[in-house]
């Protein structure tokens, strides 16, 4: 169980409408140090869009966010939509925060070592070789060294997530966060990916995940929320959730997956 | 069959500078187009409004006109400024600038447009990617979208190039000695309009093919590490 003293990332009564749709109808969540969080639940019920609040990829109609136990300062622009206050804050908040995406999202004109050298020696200022070295030693924890000058186009769907994790390993987070990062990968290139994911729980890592993947879900977590149509219809620990939840619809989507 | 009585040397005096005219012109255009796209695609309602009135204007108008417009209206409404203000001066535009300026502002129009699909081709995800691990949207700018654009831009350009070239042939009507001026020269003075003119195709035509090889190049490139439809 992690830290409950550290608060990683908190969540409070997030709304998220476009238009006149409501998509999120007041979310909490709370993230200790050393808490793998997974969000389960249908398509369409919020997962994505919560988990990209988080770092204000989509940013909430109401609600607060805090990361560290700052707080993300939103403002009302002209135009009546809420965006970032200080975007050098956002900008340097997210350099603590990972995201790993469904769809990879590696710069198709880098190589692979390029993607994860890049944010380390442009934003946070490290040198070239110390750079290299490290994410060298990222790419063997994923297990892709022999990949690492070649282009994104030329790997695997298993291989450019792992790739893809590297990447926001070397920006040293505090936080992770995995928007369905197996949702878009072949079933036999899963299990690589999950393997990593596992590891990473192993060494105590924060992490908030939206997945698909019940069997992660239920042996990796430390506590899973069921997402509804924009509500947290129930949470709890995975033991919970799995074996007898409160919730109706929480029973009736887990009795629909084969 | 196809002596043109020595005029073959004025023929290639024009067309190097309907080569420097034409790189001219598609330098001006390259800028003035990136600046216009990125106007376009700008969050500011104001930029927007402006370079669509450009875009439309100038793709409205013919190039002819334009040409003519700037050569002998530009002096006339600078004259009128100028004597507003009280002062008399007289203002000679020179055929090169007034021709390849006019040229690459025609041109960024069309660059613009060019661009402006380039832009939106790159898939969001790649940016998104980037500001997720705190790159500011200058950077995120610099290093993934702009150089990202560019393969996608590389086509379109390429062809408003091939076009850009052959509109150099219309400065022939405000006197620059081009290849087109000096071809219809050379015509009137031999009397073999055919000859000279098939020669001056001839040449357009070999200027064409090498810069198909160029944009291969720049095509081949810019695909750095992405595989091919």
């Amino acid at each position: 169980m992690g830290d409950s003293s550290k608060i990683a990332l908190k969540a409070e009564d997030i709304h998220k409408s476009f238009g006149t749709l409501e998509v999120l109808k007041g979310i909490s969540i709370e993230a200790h140090k050393g808490d793998v969080i997974s969000i389960i639940g249908s398509s369409g019920s919020g997962k994505s869009t919560f988990l990209r609040c988080m770092n204000l990829l989509e940013s909430p109609s109401s609600g607060n966010i805090y990361v560290g136990n700052e707080l993300i300062k939103l403002k009302t622009n002209r135009r009546g939509n809420v965006v970032a206050a200080d975007r050098k804050q956002v900008d340097r908040i997210r350099t603590t925060l990972g995201m790993v995406f469904q769809h990879f999202n590696l710069w198709s004109h880098m190589t692979v070592l390029e993607n994860v050298i890049e944010a380390p020696v442009h934003v946070l200022k490290k040198s070239k070789k110390h750079a290299v070295e490290q994410a060298m030693a990222l790419l063997e924890k994923v297990g892709i060294t022999e990949r690492s000058h070649h282009f994104p186009a030329q790997l695997s769907g298993g291989q450019q997530q792992r790739a893809a994790i590297a990447r926001a390993l070397a920006m040293e987070p505090d936080v992770l966060l995995f928007d369905e990062p197996t949702s878009a990968l072949d079933p036999e290139l899963v299990g690589e990916v999950l393997k990593v994911m596992k590891d990473l729980v192993k060494e105590g890592r924060t992490m908030i995940i939206a997945t698909h993947e019940m069997g992660f879900a239920k042996e990796a977590s430390s506590h899973v929320i069921f997402l509804d149509q924009g509500k947290s219809e129930d949470e709890g620990s995975p033991e919970y959730i799995f074996s007898k939840p409160e919730s109706e619809r929480c029973r009736m989507f887990l009795s629909n997956l084969v | 069959m196809f002596d043109i009585e020595g005029y073959g040397l004025l023929l290639l005096e024009g067309f190097k500078l309907t080569i420097i005219v034409g790189v001219f012109a598609m330098v001006i255009s390259l800028l003035i187009g990136l600046v216009a796209a990125l106007c376009k695609l700008s969050k500011f309602k104001s930029l927007k409004v402006l370079a669509e009135i450009y875009t439309t204007v100038i793709r409205g108008v013919p190039e002819l006109v334009l040409i003519l417009l700037v050569y002998y209206g530009g002096p006339t409404v600078i004259q009128m400024i100028a004597s507003y203000f009280g002062k008399d001066i007289y203002v000679d535009v020179n055929p090169f600038f007034a021709g390849s300026v006019t040229i690459g502002f025609i041109y960024g129009a069309f660059a613009t447009e060019v661009y402006r699909g380039a832009f939106m081709a790159v898939p969001k995800g790649q940016m998104e990617a980037a500001r997720a691990c705190g790159m500011s949207g200058l950077l995120t700018f610099r290093r993934i979208h702009l150089p990202q654009m560019w393969r996608f831009a590389i086509p379109g350009l390429g062809n408003v190039w091939m076009i850009l070239i052959k509109a150099t042939a219309l400065i022939s009507v405000i006197q620059l000695p081009e290849l087109m001026r000096n071809a219809d020269v050379a015509a009137r003075a031999t009397r073999k309009p055919f000859t000279c003119f098939f020669l001056a195709s001839l040449l357009y035509l070999f200027l064409t093919i090498v810069s198909l090889a160029f944009q291969q190049w720049a095509e081949k490139k810019a695909d750095r590490g992405v595989r091919r439809a």
